[in-house]
């Protein structure tokens, strides 16, 4: 795998370069957070950040989809027939995007590329992006990927590496796409021999400063029943007050509703994300809600994230541990926390202890 | 206020043991510097796990909606004039309730001290009136009257409004406070001004509903943004829906927000919720002299109708 | 790649009111493509979602048996925003079907088998299309004794009435049809609930007997302990649950029951299946 050293006066011009060619994606600090935003053209991506408070998912999946657009107007010839929307998807790249973030793509991947359907739209604007990763040297408290699956050098999901070598960045080159990105950059330079011992020591500097960890080892052996039917749900959800918090922030949720917004005599089909902490997420034409109460809904999402996608996947948890949710919950529920009860919980015990 | 928990925890201990509740909601430890989780104890040896500082922001009254049981609820000021509210518009029964009061010197606004360092603010204590905040390689000792929430410094109902209990002697009421500076910087903008600012405001908003689903007002088994049949308002990210739905919930709590601020601090993305909520206070204030929540017996004046009512469209 | 949110086009072709109270309408679609209805290819127990323009899907078990060529059947009740809309939609008004989604009834363990249907109220719609297919010449020899109980609450509120009495004069079937209760003082068949027709009248249970349960919870709630007392397996008892859709093809997340999507590795399932799995349907 070919390490291209970048000289930092080298770095301004390489995204020039990169931005003839792709459409960039990185993080600018608006008031006080960074986010992924679309650079324009000789803008720069501010990497002076641990993360961005949304999570990049919306470069690949935005928020508000048209799927299909059409007209209710009898006099015209293809009315009320679905028609294909117009997409972009035109190469794109995303600098900055941290290794946890990228690793959830893959994790996400694997529910819209199934062996029986496959979503065209994620797949195909997923398939049109680079993701150009910056490694952590530095991670916050609340980031517990080394346990969840992923790391702060981890290349899951990565098209190249990017460490900040403070005095250049070294790129490594992990797929196709991320060397065809390096060269329309101009970032053609190899790096000297001792590169790849200084990336080494830096990932495990950062990865000794992961300071937070979750345990999941023994979460598939446990009973779903068991689990569903323990005593803690009723700790754990009490404070939750069901908005779309850690949903929308977390980079490995997915869910979206589908819906038919009219104009006058046309129309679009659209998709939004939609959110299982929402009260009307399950509810039936008749009235009947099968998550009807907020225990339900909170012990869903858990069990979700850490039991149904372990056993259906059989490949870890649906997290990456970058800590968003933490972070963002307006009252302080700890998926750390949560994973913990559930892998320790052993439902002969009398009462499960609370840390 | 750190001395309180202890009076808190001794009050909650004592009402659990005598069966007077069935259980008691307050805090407990978070997990995040500056964030306490709300919880209910139910026995008297769980007591001990409250906690009660300056990081209890959180509008306990968003808990009661609706409870059947009979319950010991921590209130501070904003609070308890929620749970008057709550009462007067039947969402809780008085005779449920023992409430414990809390007078309030201020919460502290996380997100205001965490955006005075560059670095990653690891943990925050309380010494007296200063908050000591710790990061890797800096340590820093503040004021805690510089750093509370909006809301807080311009509070002027500081002691509950109502409470069967006390857990700290009362406070002095801050005087001679401006409540409605900022309104009415943005109120005296030019139109354009106003236009841009409120864009702006509102350009992060996610639709999350953590602002709605934090207010202890908003408790409708149905959002009108979740109507479907009819729809009201659309669910894109379309800018229109996004301002209707700000715009009509700050209204639907116009006469009823104590200006608690559980909804900015709710907001993931830092916006200023308030802004709306607090215009709407003001007017209610100037044109009727009223004030959310104070006393039980009174309805709040934009669901009361009055023979003498000064309004034209009743003679 | 092929786009499954894309619905085929189809053409409202014939509509008829079913119940009394006018809440249930059989819709009989063409496809505007020909092509679409090879595509269209489906087994009994399988589901589809009807996309009405302008209003949204609603996810709807296919009525119509794969044997009937030429169109598809879908029986809809009238409940919410798209159903009602489409209650009011006119022949010759153009909409859209995606599909067919999710398993169909498990045909080939059930070649060779007795069979036992048992319906309730306007879930029968999947069970016309099994019947109708098993009673086809083609494959009525691959099964063996066919026994259906099927109740609603009134004689006005059973679905395909005349199709009902067809089947009840032929000797390759065994129908109880049966109601709540009913002032008719012609009506011949049945009176009582399901649960206590299927005690009296189903077969008792052994290795080559499956039932297949489709009904309103409180049916299948009463019934399931009198197929236990008959001695039925968990995994002898199939089910066709409902639950909220969008996507129907398990993508949006919406519907699952623990791992399982009920719009993909369902909406069929053993009991024996939905017992490892928490009740959330």
């Amino acid at each position: 795998m070919k390490v291209i050293k970048i000289e930092k006066k080298d770095w301004a011009g390489g995204i020039g370069k990169i931005q003839d060619g792709y459409r960039l994606f990185g993080p600018v600090r608006g008031e006080n957070f960074h986010d992924f935003k679309a650079l324009e053209k000789g803008e720069s991506p501010d990497l002076n950040f641990q993360n961005t408070r949304l999570s990049p998912k919306s470069v690949v999946y935005p928020q508000t989809e048209v799927l299909f657009e059409y007209s209710l107007d009898e006099k015209e010839v293809d009315h009320h027939v679905m028609k294909d929307a117009v997409k972009d998807y035109s190469p794109k790249a995303v600098l900055g995007i941290r290794p946890c973030d990228a690793a959830a793509f893959l994790l996400v991947k694997r529910n819209f590329d199934a062996p029986d359907y496959k979503d065209p739209y994620w797949l195909k604007s997923y398939d049109a992006t680079t993701f150009i990763g910056a490694a952590c040297n530095n991670p916050c408290s609340t980031c517990f990927c080394t346990t969840a699956g992923s790391g702060p050098f981890c290349e899951e999901g990565l098209d190249i590496l990017l460490v900040d070598a403070t005095d250049c960045y070294y790129a490594k080159a992990i797929t196709a796409k991320g060397e065809n990105l390096l060269k329309n950059a101009g970032w053609n330079t190899e790096a000297d021999g001792g590169a790849a011992e200084k990336i080494e020591t830096l990932k495990k500097e950062a990865e000794a400063k992961i300071s937070s960890s979750v345990a999941s080892n023994q979460l598939k052996s446990k009973s779903t029943n068991e689990l569903y039917e323990a005593s803690f749900w009723e700790d754990v959800s009490f404070a939750c007050i069901n908005c779309g918090t850690c949903t929308y922030l977390c980079p490995t949720c997915w869910c979206f509703d589908i819906q038919d917004e009219n104009s006058g005599s046309s129309g679009i089909r659209m998709r939004n994300w939609d959110s299982c902490m929402f009260p009307l997420f399950t509810i039936h034409g008749t009235g009947h809600n099968p998550r009807g109460t907020k225990l339900h809904r909170v012990r869903q999402r858990f069990m979700h994230k850490l039991k149904y996608y372990v056993d259906k996947y059989d490949n870890g948890i649906q997290c990456v541990g970058c800590g968003r949710c933490v972070r963002a919950c307006p009252v302080n529920i700890d998926i750390r926390r949560v994973c913990d009860m559930m892998n320790s919980y052993d439902s002969k015990a009398c009462a499960c202890s609370e840390k | 206020m750190l001395g309180y928990i202890d009076k808190i925890k001794e009050i909650s201990k004592r009402l659990l043991d005598e069966g007077k509740v069935d259980m008691i909601i307050g805090f407990k430890k978070g997990t995040m510097p500056m964030m306490n989780e709300p919880c209910f104890v139910k026995t008297p040896d769980e007591a001990s796990k409250l906690v009660w500082d300056s990081n209890c922001g959180i509008n306990l009254a968003n808990y009661l909606t609706d409870r059947k049981e009979k319950i010991g609820v921590i209130a501070k000021g904003c609070d308890s004039r929620n749970i008057v509210t709550h009462i007067i518009e039947n969402k809780i029964k008085r005779e449920n309730l023992v409430i414990i009061g809390v007078p309030c010197k201020g919460m502290i606004d996380r997100r205001k001290i965490s955006a005075m360092f560059d670095a990653e603010v690891r943990q925050v204590s309380e010494e007296g009136d200063a908050i000591i905040v710790k990061g890797n390689g800096f340590e820093e000792k503040l004021k805690k009257s510089d750093l509370l929430q909006d809301n807080c410094s311009t509070c002027i109902h500081r002691n509950p409004a109502l409470y069967d209990e006390l857990a700290a002697p009362l406070v002095e009421e801050q005087k001679d406070i401006d409540k409605y500076a900022d309104v009415r910087k943005i109120e005296t903008m030019q139109p354009s001004e106003k236009w841009d600012y409120f864009d702006n405001l509102l350009s992060g908003c996610l639709r999350c509903y953590a602002c709605r689903n934090a207010c202890p007002l908003c408790y409708c088994p149905t959002c009108f943004v979740d109507e479907a049949n009819p729809q009201w308002v659309g669910k894109s990210q379309d800018e229109t829906d996004i301002r209707t739905f700000h715009f009509l919930r700050a209204y639907h709590c116009a006469g009823r927000c104590t200006d608690c601020g559980a909804c900015e601090r709710a907001c993931p993305v830092g916006i200023n919720v308030r802004a709306f909520t607090k215009k709407l206070e003001k007017d209610c204030f100037e044109m009727f002299g009223w004030e959310a929540g104070i006393s039980i017996e009174k309805r709040p004046p934009l669901d009361t109708f009055k023979p003498d009512d000064p309004g034209k469209f009743i003679k | 790649m092929q786009n499954p949110y894309m619905p085929y086009p189809v053409r409202i072709d014939e509509i008829i009111t079913e119940t009394e109270d006018r809440n249930l309408k059989t819709f009989k679609f063409v496809f505007l493509n020909p092509d679409d209805e090879n595509k269209f290819s489906y087994k009994a127990g399988q589901f589809a979602e009807l996309s009405v323009t302008g209003k949204g899907e609603i996810p709807i078990g296919i009525a119509s048996s794969p044997t009937e060529k030429g169109f598809v059947k879908f029986t809809v009740n009238k409940v919410g925003l798209v159903s009602s809309y489409l209650h009011s939609m006119k022949v010759g008004d153009i909409m859209g079907i995606r599909g067919p989604l999710g398993n169909s009834y498990p045909w080939d363990i059930l070649e060779g088998k007795n069979i036992v249907i048992i319906g309730g109220g306007f879930a029968f719609t999947t069970l016309r299309s099994s019947i109708i297919s098993m009673l086809d010449p083609a494959n009525r020899k691959k099964f063996k004794d066919i026994n259906v109980i099927y109740g609603a609450r009134t004689p006005g509120m059973l679905l395909y009435r005349e199709e009902l009495a067809a089947w009840e004069r032929r000797d390759d079937i065994n129908m109880h049809i049966t109601v709540d209760a009913t002032n008719d003082p012609d009506w011949k068949y049945n009176i009582g609930f399901v649960p206590t027709v299927t005690e009296q009248k189903a077969p008792k249970a052994d290795a080559d007997t499956y039932a297949i349960i489709c009904g309103p919870p409180i049916m299948i709630k009463f019934t399931q302990p009198v197929l236990d007392k008959l001695g039925y397996d968990h995994d002898h008892i199939i089910m066709s649950l409902e639950n909220r859709m969008k996507c129907g093809i398990g993508m949006c997340g919406r519907c699952n029951i623990g791992k399982e999507f009920v719009c993909k590795d369902g909406p069929v399932f053993t009991l024996a299946q939905l017992n490892a799995t928490p009740r959330e349907y």
